[in-house]
């Protein structure tokens, strides 16, 4: 299978990426490639031009700067996974990397397209809603900061405008007595979740959730973020009973749909086990185990 | 559309050439050049028969446009052996009958010949980690992992005595 026709410019330089993809309205950017190249020899996306942003200088990055962790949008999922600074200090962005695609797929790639893609089957996305992450968005009137929370909107749609490049993802440094977890179901390795939970959670000292953050992978149009979950759980101690009655609400939470990979029921059931059991991870990090 | 003058070098030899963007590394590999053992398996970024290494990084070459690899260096599995001499990943996948179709081999020896340069005392789990990007359906991997446990004894030896 061969891609339909279209240009390409690899622009060197983030202000000729911007231009190069305001001047043509069915650019698109090409970043690792990973989903689109696929997308395009299935002919189920037909851009006319892309833009390739592997030359452009400054983007691949992993560095913890005034409280957050900034990546930027062409890092390699590898260069994340055998990250140090990542795997001592952020187990819920470890633990995902490990089990988004596969391993020779993560050496092409990035974040930035995981979570510029607005594609419900990407694990990151549901990582950084439970994270509380922001994106940073380049585009002709410069720069602008997007909580995640407000970043997707619908099934391929995220805030960035058509000529906004997706530059930077920023992970708030945990504080102290907290810890995250990802836990996904899939058929083999590189398939997509059947459903996967991601959850970061602080405690405060009388091993109360101080703060928690609960996403949802490919159960939806797009990620998930579990707010009712979360809401429950804040100020409340970290027990079984009580994360079980989270989990029913990140349950209620999912809007799976019936496919190749199960039922509605067995999804949400699938939501309800994972949301306890990542919870169950996260806690236990959090106080240090 | 567009048509773009590229420089790969491929196994340290460069090679120009005029190529439609839309033109996959793959298809630069087997068709102009006519280097068949990078194999097309599943075409969807799934089997990993396809698997080059690109600047030293095992990827999936069904899955990367030629334009994109313009400038940066390419390994194949007609690059494995110096001198008409095996790699020692070669060698142990012959050794240890690490193969039975031979479909899937090419991309299993350049993942894990990329493995042994990043770690070359990888573990059992490590290397089961490392290949599950590349699908065999032949052998079970019992085998594979064999492979790749005896090219890391070799190359360890190799390297104490050189």
């Amino acid at each position: 299978m061969i891609p339909p026709s279209f240009d390409y410019v690899a622009p060197k330089t983030l202000s000729d990426a911007v231009a190069a993809l305001g001047g043509n309205e069915n650019a698109k950017i090409l970043a690792g490639g990973q989903s689109l190249i696929p997308l395009m020899r299935f002919r189920l996306a037909g851009p006319t031009m892309l833009v390739d942003l592997t030359r452009v200088e400054g983007l691949s990055y992993i560095e913890e700067k005034d409280g957050w962790l900034r990546i930027g949008a062409m890092t390699r999922q590898s260069a994340v996974e055998h990250s140090e600074l990542v795997n001592q200090k952020y187990s819920l962005l470890a633990d995902t990397v490990k089990v988004l695609s596969d391993p020779v797929v993560r050496n092409l790639g990035t974040v930035g397209g995981n979570v510029a893609n607005a594609d419900p089957v990407n694990d990151e996305p549901a990582t950084m809603l439970a994270y509380g992450a922001e994106v940073v968005a380049v585009g002709p009137q410069g720069e602008r900061v997007i909580p995640i929370s407000s970043f997707y909107l619908d099934l391929y749609q995220s805030a960035l405008a058509r000529d906004e490049i997706l530059t930077e993802v920023r992970v708030p440094a945990p504080k102290p007595r907290s810890g995250g977890a990802y836990l996904k179901l899939e058929r083999k390795v590189g398939d997509y979740a059947t459903a996967a939970v991601a959850a970061q959670a602080e405690l405060d000292g009388d091993d109360n959730f101080a703060s928690v953050g609960i996403g949802l992978t490919n159960v939806g149009l797009t990620a998930i973020k579990a707010t009712a979950a979360e809401e429950f759980l804040k100020g409340k101690a970290a027990t079984d009973e009580n994360f079980r009655e989270a989990a029913k609400l990140a349950a209620e939470a999912a809007q799976p749909i019936a496919d190749m990979r199960g039922s509605e029921e067995y999804k949400r059931s699938l939501v309800k086990t994972y949301t306890v059991r990542v919870l169950r991870l996260a806690v236990q990090r959090a106080k240090g185990g | 559309m567009s048509k773009h003058h590229i420089t790969i070098t491929i196994n340290g030899k460069a090679h120009e050439a005029d190529v439609e963007s839309r033109l996959l590394l793959v298809h630069f590999l087997r068709e102009n050049l006519n280097m068949t053992g990078t194999h097309i398996g599943c075409d969807t970024t799934s089997c990993g028969a396809c698997t080059v290494q690109l600047n030293g990084k095992p990827v999936k070459s069904c899955t990367v446009l030629a334009v994109q690899a313009d400038g940066m260096e390419i390994k194949t599995i007609e690059g494995l052996a110096t001198n008409g001499k095996l790699h020692p990943i070669q060698e142990a996948f012959h050794e240890k009958h690490g193969l039975q179709c031979g479909f899937c081999t090419p991309g299993m020896l350049m993942t894990s010949s990329a493995l042994l340069e990043r770690n070359p005392h990888p573990t059992e789990d490590e290397i089961r980690h490392a290949i599950s990007g590349n699908l065999c359906r032949c052998t079970g991997y019992m085998n594979i992992v064999k492979a790749v446990q005896y090219a890391a004894d070799k190359m360890a030896e190799g390297g104490q005595n050189g």
